[in-house]
């Protein structure tokens, strides 16, 4: 029969069947059943394994708490392990399984563990596995590896899509009980903006689960009205399924939104969105969180905590047990008996820690044992009877435990807040000092009856809109009559021998507490990773304060004085995918296109990420099947003919203004303020550290407007560095900066013949003749019968060439036309790698040479840096240190043995003398094959380079293997007097 | 984190991009005799307060302004947040003695 354990009551939709499996056996429940509650109403208690002994167990709790009933959702691709049964709300055709077992469930290989387990305890992967000690890495660890973990991942992509979202109010209301809705209904009738969530999928928390009333209604009733009556407000905002998981600097909400978890497919929306929450000011109404009691063998399926074991029948009309026990040590914990006797579920025995008289009618039938203990359980897969101290044997297949409630705090630590110690409740309460904006109410604020609850709840929310200038109503909160709330801390049971758990995620008993402070792990952070106590999943939300009662015994201090654990971001877990959102595979981050991308992948060029850019590296011709080919022919084309290269990427930053050129002269460190207009020059840059920064061109087109390139991987950090020049060192200077990187389109055509090229190009009453327009000039012309662009005689690789720019909407225009009108000079597109090429073979400096720890000097340019003026980083260029006589300096190298391939990276080492750091004398930066001189030639940094002309080397590389004898040459390969670009 | 741009409003801390000490505003005169010790601290030395803070913020993904913020960094309170370029200014009118004024 199914469902065997479901009774006539509860807040579920019995209209809605709903199909699911666990194990792979077909099971029913309903809609409004969580995965936990269809579990027990089918009669399941037994749900998974623990994590280190193997033991059985069952559901523990009701909620987000939960360290027991974890399983396996789903499968395949979307296959999610460590899933809480109890907060998995049921849907059609949902699969689950339970985890960390080998074999069954039933009959779990793994659980010989259990056996050995006085070779488990705490630290013991510190201890026990200690000899001998070959056996570590080939025995101990491997195995312990494998055992480790709980649930398994798919190991395949996750093809949900994950989104983030902002959202902005007056007031947040975190949780939607008693004190939440109260709240929300105050600051919502005085007009504020509210968000109101709620981790359930049902808002009204524990009025859902509870037999009280509110109003002279019953309690989800009022819940209902009080929804009702928000939803028709437009100034509110319902969030159910959405966990407020942080509080963030300056109020800032952090709250994860399970969109469709819930469903068995995300249908393409997404599956959970990550929220963050701009609000002045949060009502914390997260609520309470029952503890359990520690004592023998209190880890069996159908021992839970005793509001959960009311909520499964109140909420949901399942029975976790026909023959049930209550042990408690408060007033609440007997609300389970009396709740359950009221739907005719037997109460075999109320036992209560306190000594003195029942504190409400005692069910029918139940023996009741005040000052009771017990000290141990029996049964296999679940509960079958319990012992008391007195040696008095119970009979119940479901035992509900209370040890109190622990106000819902973790949210008030997350900014460093402490908790404070309340006696009379036994808990902790949120500290003075709170995230910012935040107030806290209801029972996460230790009020623990449902009037003061509501009370408070109101308060609150009527206190947060008034001090944000709205006027409260006169409306008042919501009543309901006074339950009694007595309790007396009593923690664990010292009378038992068997082990007693107080973690049962991660297995850690009363012993484990004790031989930690036996150990000498008396703090609680050390303590909690001693003994792996309050980690994982539930992060010891019902553990914590009874394994810090546990310590505070056996240092006989008080549990303040021992000490609390604050809290840290996430309350629940939030899988990784939630925080990547949409920022995964190719959009981690942007990809930047160049405006001849299109063109490019016509051509079938191969794409090479640089920053964010994507430039063609090189344009394969058929025929070619290494890219050494096509590479090779791209630069012995563009050096016998011309070749084309979208140089879009380089930064461009415009400045103008009357100070411009003054401007420059003092962020470069050679001279600028008298570069005529109409010409280019090079400029280097430095840090203040008189370290290199970037190198570029900068074009004067007017006396009071320049143009500026830095390298493409350096254009941010560069313009960033202008502005803070601009506004921090010089706010005098009338200058003003705008990056145009994106605004032009620019293209390299180089090679003897790109003066012919361009001149068919470039409108006719412009002279691009080298006498009208020599190497450096630059000017503001016009293409393809009127449009604006701007020519550069510049050249990167050393040949006759230029850089046209012209706005980026004509960029993908101009490579087209210019590749058509080079076809009779037999034209070549050129990529990055040609470009290198070519750039090596006329030593020119790039990013391996600008590495961040070479100076002007290094690089062979130290006499451009100006002694005349004040610019960025010259006064600590001349650091002696920074100019020693053995400097590094910058030179070609070529094989002794032509046929040998030079490698980046190799460091040169004298002939005759040991590979080691000592002798070290410098690195290979740069290397190519040269298609000119046919053999590898590379750049380097070696002491005293300059004057070592011819020398032999070893450039030695340790680190993937090999040597090679290299000569030092001048790092002009190709034209070294300059003759080509001049042409 | 929010910093109150004194031209945009509160705007997230994601969008700007943090440098360091706002004495950063404070360069050297390169023609000191001491020129080079004076760059040396200028750009080694920080005071490193476990409190109050001046320090450079730059909005990059907003309006390019450098900011100087006031920051507590103990608590992350902000609670001054001025232009640099406005700082840098008031410092120079001093220096000058137009400040007085």
């Amino acid at each position: 029969m199914s469902q065997i354990n479901r009774i006539d009551s509860g807040l579920i939709d019995r209209a809605q069947k709903l199909n699911f499996t666990f194990n792979g056996q077909a099971l029913e429940g309903f809609a409004g059943d969580t995965l936990a509650s269809a579990l027990l109403a089918n009669g399941h208690k037994m749900v998974g394994r623990s994590f280190k002994y193997h033991r059985p167990r069952g559901i523990f709790s009701a909620g987000s708490e939960e360290p027991n009933a974890l399983v396996q959702l789903r499968a395949g691709a979307y296959q999610e392990p460590n899933t809480r049964a109890t907060v998995t709300e049921l849907f059609q055709g949902l699969e689950a399984t339970s985890q960390n077992h080998r074999g069954s469930l039933k009959y779990d290989f793994m659980a010989v563990n259990d056996l050995f387990s006085s070779f488990l305890s705490a630290g013991f992967y510190y201890k026990t596995f200690m000899w001998p000690k070959a056996f570590w890495e080939k025995f101990y660890e491997p195995v312990i590896r494998a055992a480790a973990g709980l649930g398994r991942l798919s190991g395949e992509d996750d093809p949900d899509i994950y989104d983030k979202g902002f959202l902005h109010c007056d007031v947040l209301v975190v949780g939607a009980g008693p004190s939440g809705l109260s709240a929300a209904l105050s600051a919502g009738r005085a007009g504020a903006r509210v968000i109101l969530m709620d981790e359930d999928f049902r808002m009204g928390g524990r009025l859902n689960a509870e037999t009280l009333s509110v109003n002279d209604q019953s309690g989800h009733e009022w819940a209902t009205q009080a929804i009702a009556e928000l939803s028709a407000m437009d100034n509110v905002r319902f969030m159910t399924r959405t966990t407020a998981y942080g509080a963030y600097d300056h109020g800032v909400i952090g709250a994860l939104e399970r969109v469709t978890d819930h469903l068995i497919s995300s249908h393409n929306k997404p599956r959970q969105i990550l929220w963050r929450i701009y609000t002045k000011r949060t009502i914390l109404c997260a609520g309470s969180t029952e503890r359990p009691i520690a004592f023998g063998n209190n880890d069996r399926p159908g021992i839970m905590l005793a509001g959960a074991v009311r909520a499964y029948v109140n909420r949901w009309g399942a029975l976790p047990g026909k023959k049930v026990a209550v042990f408690t040590n408060n007033d609440d914990g007997w609300r389970t008996a009396t709740d359950l006797a009221a739907k005719g579920v037997e109460i075999t025995a109320v036992i209560d820690s306190r000594d003195g008289q029942p504190p409400v009618d005692v069910p029918k039938g139940a023996a009741v044992v005040m000052g009771g203990r017990i000290v141990d359980t029996q049964g296999r897969h679940c509960i079958r009877s319990i012992t008391l101290s007195n040696g008095q044997k119970i009979s119940a297949d479901c035992l509900a435990v209370s040890g109190g409630w622990s106000p819902n705090v973790q949210l008030t630590c997350h900014q460093r807040g402490r908790p404070t110690w309340r006696e009379d409740i036994a808990a902790f309460v949120p500290g003075v000092e709170l995230p910012q904006g935040m107030m806290v109410a209801g029972a996460a604020s230790g009020n623990l009856s449902l009037s003061s609850v509501l009370q408070d709840g109101h308060y609150l929310g009527n206190k947060a809109v008034k001090d944000l200038g709205f006027n409260p109503t006169k409306e008042i909160a919501a009543k309901s009559e006074e339950e009694t709330v007595g309790i007396s801390a009593f923690w664990h049971v010292k009378e038992s021998k068997a082990r007693a758990w107080l973690d049962l995620q991660n297995d850690v008993t009363v012993k484990d507490v004790k031989l930690s402070h036996q150990e000498g792990f008396h703090s609680v952070e050390h303590l909690k990773r001693y003994t792996t106590l309050g980690m994982a999943t539930d992060q010891g939300k019902t553990a914590n304060i009874p394994a810090l009662a546990v310590m505070a015994e056996c240092t006989g201090k008080s549990i303040p004085e021992t000490g609390t654990t604050i809290f840290r971001p996430p309350y629940t877990p939030v899988a990784i995918g939630a925080l990547a959102g949409r920022a995964r595979g190719k959009d981690f981050r942007p990809s930047r296109l160049t405006p001849s991308h299109a063109w490019a992948e016509e051509q079938g060029a191969v794409f090479v990420e640089a920053g964010m850019w994507y430039r063609a590296q090189w344009f394969p011709k058929s025929g070619e099947s290494h890219w050494r080919q096509s590479v090779d022919r791209e630069v012995t084309q563009t050096r016998a003919s011309v070749g084309i290269c979208d140089v879009t990427t380089l930064g461009k930053i415009d400045i103008q203004g009357k100070d411009a050129a003054e401007f420059l002269n003092k962020v470069y460190a050679n001279a600028f303020a008298k570069l005529p207009v109409g010409k280019v020059r090079y400029g280097i840059m430095l840090r203040e550290d008189g370290i290199m920064m970037d190198d570029g061109t900068s074009a004067r087109f007017a006396d009071n407007h320049f143009v500026m390139t830095t390298t493409t991987a350096n254009a941010v950090g560069v313009f960033r560095h202008m502005e803070f020049c601009r506004q921090c060192l010089w706010p005098e200077m009338d200058v003003h900066l705008i990056s145009s990187t994106e605004q032009y389109a620019q293209f390299a055509v180089a090679g003897p013949n790109a003066r012919k090229l361009l001149q068919k190009v470039v409108d006719s009453d412009h002279d691009i003749s080298n006498e009208a327009f020599p190497f450096m000039a630059c000017g503001e012309i016009r293409v393809c019968g009127g449009i604006p662009a701007r020519l550069f005689r510049i050249s990167f690789s050393g040949e006759l060439a230029y850089e046209i720019a012209v706005p980026t909407r004509y960029g993908d225009s101009l490579v087209r036309i210019l590749m058509a009108a080079g076809e009779e000079f037999d034209v070549t597109p050129y990529g990055t790698e040609a470009l290198g090429v070519m750039r090596i073979e006329k030593g020119h400096a790039a990013g391996n040479e600008l590495n961040g720890q070479t100076t002007a000097q290094d690089l062979g340019m130290g006499r451009m840096v100006s002694k005349k003026k004040d610019c960025i980083g010259n006064t600590l260029s001349e650091r002696e240190s920074l100019n020693k006589e053995d400097g590094l300096s910058l030179v070609g190298f070529r094989p002794v043995n032509r046929s040998d391939e030079l490698k980046a990276g190799a460091h040169f080492i004298a002939k005759g003398k040991t590979a080691n750091m000592a002798n070290d004398e410098g690195w290979m930066s740069s290397v190519a094959y040269s298609p000119n001189l046919g053999h590898s030639i590379g750049l380097g940094f070696i002491k005293q380079g300059s004057e070592r002309m011819g020398e032999i080397v070893r450039a030695t590389d340790p680190l993937r293997g090999g040597e090679i004898e290299v000569e030092i040459v001048s790092a002009h390969f190709i034209d070294p007097e300059g003759e080509r670009l001049r042409a | 984190m929010i910093i109150h741009h004194p031209l945009l409003g509160p705007r997230d801390a994601s969008e700007f991009v943090y440098k360091g000490d706002a004495s950063l505003i404070d360069r050297p005169d390169w023609k000191a005799d001491n020129a080079a010790d004076l760059f040396h601290d200028y750009l080694y030395l920080r005071d490193n307060p476990a409190g109050e803070h001046c320090e450079l913020w730059y909005h990059e993904q907003g309006d390019r302004s450098w900011l100087v913020v006031t920051r507590n960094t103990l608590t992350h309170d902000i609670t001054n947040v001025e232009l640099a370029r406005d700082v840098a200014l008031a410092k120079q009118a001093k220096k000058s003695g137009r400040g007085e004024k």
